[in-house]
């Protein structure tokens, strides 16, 4: 009897103690979730989520009150990450909070502002100059293309209009498969 | 640190060593049929077609000259944003007939646009001015002049040499290595300046030395370039005044890119995401430094270059001296036209060229070759097939990476894995590709996967940002918000102290009842 | 005047190598050894590489067809049918012909193909194959000949025929008579027995340095194997770590213990040690793919073989060190990334 015990016990200190360390020599420094999904979002501030900006929005994913396919600017590729830091499925972008649209930015059509400043208190990253009864313009580089400050304009100033990606900034696509075997045959099998 | 790794860099160019970097191919080199004339100019085509984006890593040049204006030879006709990229240059005298987009010579395929010039056939200079006391001029006036001559790399990275020779003064070199071991096969304009022009680059390289304030300069050359090496060597002897060694290095696919010769030469890597300067080190094409000559001795602006013409679809194939702007198709009708079933034209070598798909794109600064291939050439073997981890592509990478990895985590799109085993360090050198058993394209996905994780890179620098504004903008709100309610907090406060504050609120009460009053007259 | 072309990336050669020239090398190298076994233990052999071969692409030829995959390029890449002979070569040579149905059903549609196919696969097919029937049926899997010179009654190649698919012995024989314990075998067998290694290997069935036949099979799989490392096919990194960590092993052992553990030479020239070491740990597939990691990979496999044989159930422990390797692979390979050009050198802030 004694001799099964004793290997047994000796076995079950030894694994014990292993575990031991290596739960301490292994720890993982983990942030906070919810600072690693707001690292994920696009920081666009747009609030087409549903909740005003990216970081209610990550606290929300946290706490399991909002589901991850709810930011249009992030798009699929942030829904994948998403998905893949949360162990989660990825699903398709859910059409009630918008569509995935290409980056655009805010113009101001200057004959037509009159200097209301509403724009400016809407743009949440402070995209917009200008002062009362002055005229108002969008700093190109800072404005993230969240839409906010077309609802406000009382004239209807603002034009989202589409980046154009310069040639320097042209980027290689994936390759097609067709590795130029000319004569047909090729194609990923 | 940098301090020690130079200080060593200098001491392993002085042991005179050769050292051996990973991998590499030994390829065929098909030089020779294109070394077998003279180098030609071919005269100005009825007109030429100058793309406004010309200069690697930046956006298009903004055009500074209108359609009917008569321009000079030479004369500055695109101006970039950021100064320091240079200046694109009327390559002859003529007139502006359109601004117009239209196929150039760019890896999207895509159209830009074009300063259309119609040459007079007078060549007449617009300015010309050598700076004739070089050898002792101030660094700062051959940067500038390298500068406005509009000088890039002709190696094929068209990088601004004024802001490779301005790094290397902020920073300090003491060697710059001229490069002129093209390992890429059927390219040899460099091999054809070095032997018909071999005192115009010493005179390059002194110059170019000169500007950089180096100790020294070697020119790199391949160890196969027998008549090149006794060339250089003869020149050496009637302008080189000692201030130049010539150094040849074993023939190795890629030796030539500049990570490789650096290692080759001082045995000393270049740091991930750093640059030779980190070593002291400039490395410039041998062509660059020609053209340098001709910019500040002559006073002559970068307006043509030694394109060569070769591939087993040309028929006589050869180098050309020929005008930026030129349509390419008249570079093939000089060699003879096309020869066999011709089915792709390659922008630079058969490793790492792009292919173009028209040949009325003109030549441009990068054009260093264009090699005509026939069906024969591009005859594949097998379609592709999944990778079997045979290890090949690993064994032959000069960055040390594994290719295989990087394959399955580019299309699978694992990219913080990509990034974490090296996929920016990838010189797309193409030796992967090469010995691949599945004729799988590595170098493409590998540039599609470069291209992602640079787009990433910006994407977060953006949204980084956005979330620093919105959360200064948070902040401040919340400020204005405190103050104000602090302040009508201290203002209630100081009204119920004072006798002055109780007389003002008891009259402000009466005049309300009063008006309250009157009202509930009044209404029905 | 102007022309337009079509395009396509860089590289613009193509390899001038391809897959099924890569297992067709392998089969080439195979060739060798496979004439020394059958110079040595008769024709058997080769029908069971026929049987193996035949199950081997019909499955295969299946498996592509349910999975919608091309049928020409799959069964041409010759990848099943080095699976096949490989699987062959474990065989007795006159193993019934079912096996050859049971091991390449597990070899090819649940090892290769239910992984993903050519390329996914985990762990090694054949090997896969082979343990599957030796565990399933151990008396026939472990029904070896003795060498045509020691053999009472040789047996031809019509009687092998007949033995393999009908089961039935020339009239006369029983397998007991036919069948004798190979050298591996008898040398467990008697160590277990507390016999001295040196006085079993007085036995005929031993040779001069691993066992009768088996010695000579190994070298001229050997010298394919080394054909196979000039033309690239392979790397040197798993043959040499393998082979080295059991003659560094084996020495060790027999120089503590030389009663009961046989001298390095032995073990190398005995078993599948050198056929393993060239042809099945070196599967690209599923092997390391750094060149540190397959040396751990060969070295992995050369000690767990010796455990096996020393203390473990089995004569030979290739297959199975093998596959346990295979599970480790992936481990090994992220704890042994070359460090690139580059990387962690300090640059200039």
């Amino acid at each position: 009897m004694l001799e099964a015990i004793l290997p047994i016990a000796a076995l079950g200190l030894l694994f014990g103690l292993g575990l031991g360390w290596a739960a301490r020599q292994f720890r993982a420094d983990s942030d906070p979730v919810v600072d690693r999904i707001e690292a994920l979002l696009p920081q666009t501030q747009c609030g087409q989520c549903g909740y005003p900006g990216c970081r209610p929005y990550a606290e929300a994913i946290a706490s399991g009150g909002a589901d991850i396919n709810q930011c249009p600017p992030g798009g699929e590729d942030g829904i994948r990450a998403l998905a893949d830091l949360l162990a989660r499925e990825a699903k398709p972008l859910n059409p009630d909070n918008g569509v995935e649209k290409p980056k655009a930015v805010a113009v101001i059509d200057e004959d037509v502002c009159i200097g209301c400043t509403l724009c400016i208190q809407a743009c949440p990253v402070d995209a917009i100059v200008g002062a009362p009864k002055l005229m108002h313009t969008v700093i190109e580089s800072e404005c993230t293309g969240c839409d906010l400050c077309l609802p406000p304009c009382p004239v209807d100033c603002i034009e989202m209009v589409v980046k154009e990606v310069p040639m320097g900034d042209w980027r290689r696509p994936m390759p097609t498969g067709a590795r130029a075997n000319i004569h047909g045959a090729g194609g990923r099998a | 640190m940098a301090q020690h790794l130079s200080a060593v860099a200098r001491a392993r160019l002085a042991a005179q060593r050769i050292h051996h970097f990973h991998g590499g191919l030994r390829l065929r080199h098909n030089k020779k049929i294109s070394c077998e004339v003279p180098l030609e100019r071919i005269p100005p085509s009825e007109r030429l077609f100058v793309p406004l984006l010309q200069h690697g890593y930046s956006d298009a040049a903004r055009s500074l000259v209108e359609p009917g204006q008569a321009v000079l030879k030479g004369e500055p006709i695109g101006s970039y944003s950021e100064p320091d990229t240079g200046y694109v240059h009327a390559p002859t005298s003529g007139k502006v007939i359109a601004l117009e987009v239209r196929p150039i010579a760019h890896p999207s395929g895509l159209d830009g646009e074009c300063v259309v010039i119609e040459p007079d056939g007078e060549e007449r200079w617009s300015w010309l001015e050598p700076i004739e006391d070089w050898q002792h001029a101030d660094p700062a006036t051959l940067g500038e002049r390298i500068r406005t001559a509009g000088l890039v790399g002709l190696g094929g990275a068209v990088f601004p040499t004024a802001k490779k020779v301005e790094g290397a003064q902020a920073r300090g070199v003491h060697t710059l290595i001229l490069n002129g071991a093209e390992c890429e096969p059927y390219i040899s304009c460099d091999e054809m300046l070095m032997r018909e022009q071999p005192e115009k680059l010493i005179l390059g390289a002194r110059v170019l030395r000169r500007a950089t304030a180096a100790e020294r300069v070697i020119i790199a050359i391949e160890d196969q370039m027998g008549v090149v090496q006794r060339m250089l060597d003869s020149a050496l002897k009637t302008c080189g005044d000692g201030e130049v060694e010539i150094v040849r290095v074993t023939t190795i696919y890629p030796e030539g890119g500049e990570r490789q010769l650096v290692q080759v030469l001082t045995g000393l890597e270049v740091p991930s995401g750093g640059l030779p300067l980190d070593l002291g080190l400039l490395c410039l094409n041998v062509g660059t430094a020609a053209a340098a000559a001709d910019a500040v001795i002559e006073g002559r602006p970068l307006i043509e270059r030694i394109v060569t013409v070769s591939g087993s679809g040309i028929t006589r194939p050869r180098n050309l001296i020929a005008l930026l702007g030129t349509p390419i198709h008249e570079l093939v009708e000089r060699c003879g036209g096309y020869r066999g079933d011709v089915q792709r034209l390659v922008l630079g070598g058969p490793m790492m060229g792009y292919a173009l798909p028209t040949d009325a794109a003109p030549v441009v600064k990068a054009a260093n070759c264009i090699l005509a291939l026939t069906a024969d050439d591009l005859r594949s073997p097998q379609p592709e097939m999944p990778c079997i981890r045979c290890g090949e592509c690993m064994r032959v990478c000069p960055a040390v990476l594994l290719p295989q990895q990087l394959h399955w985590q580019v299309t699978n799109q694992q990219w913080e894995e990509a990034e974490e085993y090296g996929l920016m360090d990838c010189i797309e050198c193409g030796c992967c590709d090469f010995v691949c058993p599945s004729q799988i394209p590595l170098a493409d996905w590998f540039r599609y996967g470069k291209g992602v994780l640079v787009n990433r890179a910006s994407e977060k620098r953006a949204a980084d940002h956005a979330r620093h504004r919105f959360a200064a903008r948070q902040e401040r709100l919340d400020r204005l918000r405190r103050n104000r309610q602090d302040r009508i907090a201290e203002k209630k406060r100081q009204l119920k102290q004072s006798s002055e504050g109780r007389r003002k609120v008891a009259e402000a009460l009466e005049r309300a009842r009063k008006s309250r009053g009157e009202d509930e007259g009044r209404s029905p | 005047m102007s022309r337009d072309f079509a395009t396509g990336g860089a590289p613009h050669f193509f390899p001038p190598v391809t897959v099924q020239r890569v297992m067709r090398d392998v089969l080439l190298a195979m060739l060798p050894g496979i004439a020394a076994y059958c110079w040595y233990f008769g024709p058997g052999l080769l029908a069971q590489i026929v049987l193996a071969v035949a199950f081997a692409l019909a499955f295969e030829a299946v498996m592509l067809k349910l999975r919608g995959q091309n049928l020409r390029l799959f069964l041409s890449d010759l990848s099943a049918v080095v699976t096949a002979v490989l699987f062959a070569l474990c065989l007795p040579p006159l193993a019934p012909w079912w096996i050859a149905c049971i091991g390449m059903l597990f070899a090819i549609v649940i090892a290769k193909h239910l992984f993903g196919g050519l390329g996914y696969n985990v762990f090694n097919p054949a090997m896969v194959g082979y343990v599957v029937c030796l565990i399933s049926f151990p008396r026939v899997m472990t029904a070896w000949l003795p060498p045509l010179s020691l053999a009472d009654v040789p047996i031809g190649f019509i009687d092998s025929l007949a033995a393999i698919f009908t089961g039935a012995l020339p009239p006369g024989l029983g397998w007991d008579a036919v069948t004798q314990a190979t050298p591996l075998d008898t040398l467990k067998t008697g160590v277990d027995q507390g016999r001295i290694v040196s006085e079993i290997r007085r036995a005929p069935i031993f040779g001069d340095f691993g066992g009768l036949g088996w010695e000579w099979i190994a070298n001229w799989f050997a010298v394919g194997g080394f054909w196979l490392m000039w033309r690239r096919v392979i790397s040197w990194h798993v043959p040499a770590a393998m082979i080295g960590t059991v003659i560094a092993l084996g020495l060790i052992a027999y120089l503590a213990d030389p009663g009961s553990n046989p001298s390095p030479m032995h073990h190398v020239f005995s078993g599948a040690i050198i056929l393993g070491a060239l042809f099945i740990a070196t599967d690209p597939v599923t092997g390391c793919t750094s060149s540190r990691g397959r040396l751990w990979f060969g070295a992995g496999v050369g000690a767990i073989t010796l455990a096996i044989r020393r203390w473990g159930g089995y004569p030979d422990g290739v297959a199975f060190a093998v596959l346990i390797m295979n599970m480790a692979a992936p481990l090994i390979d992220r704890y042994t990334r070359p460090r690139y050009y580059g990387e962690g050198k300090q640059k200039h802030e």
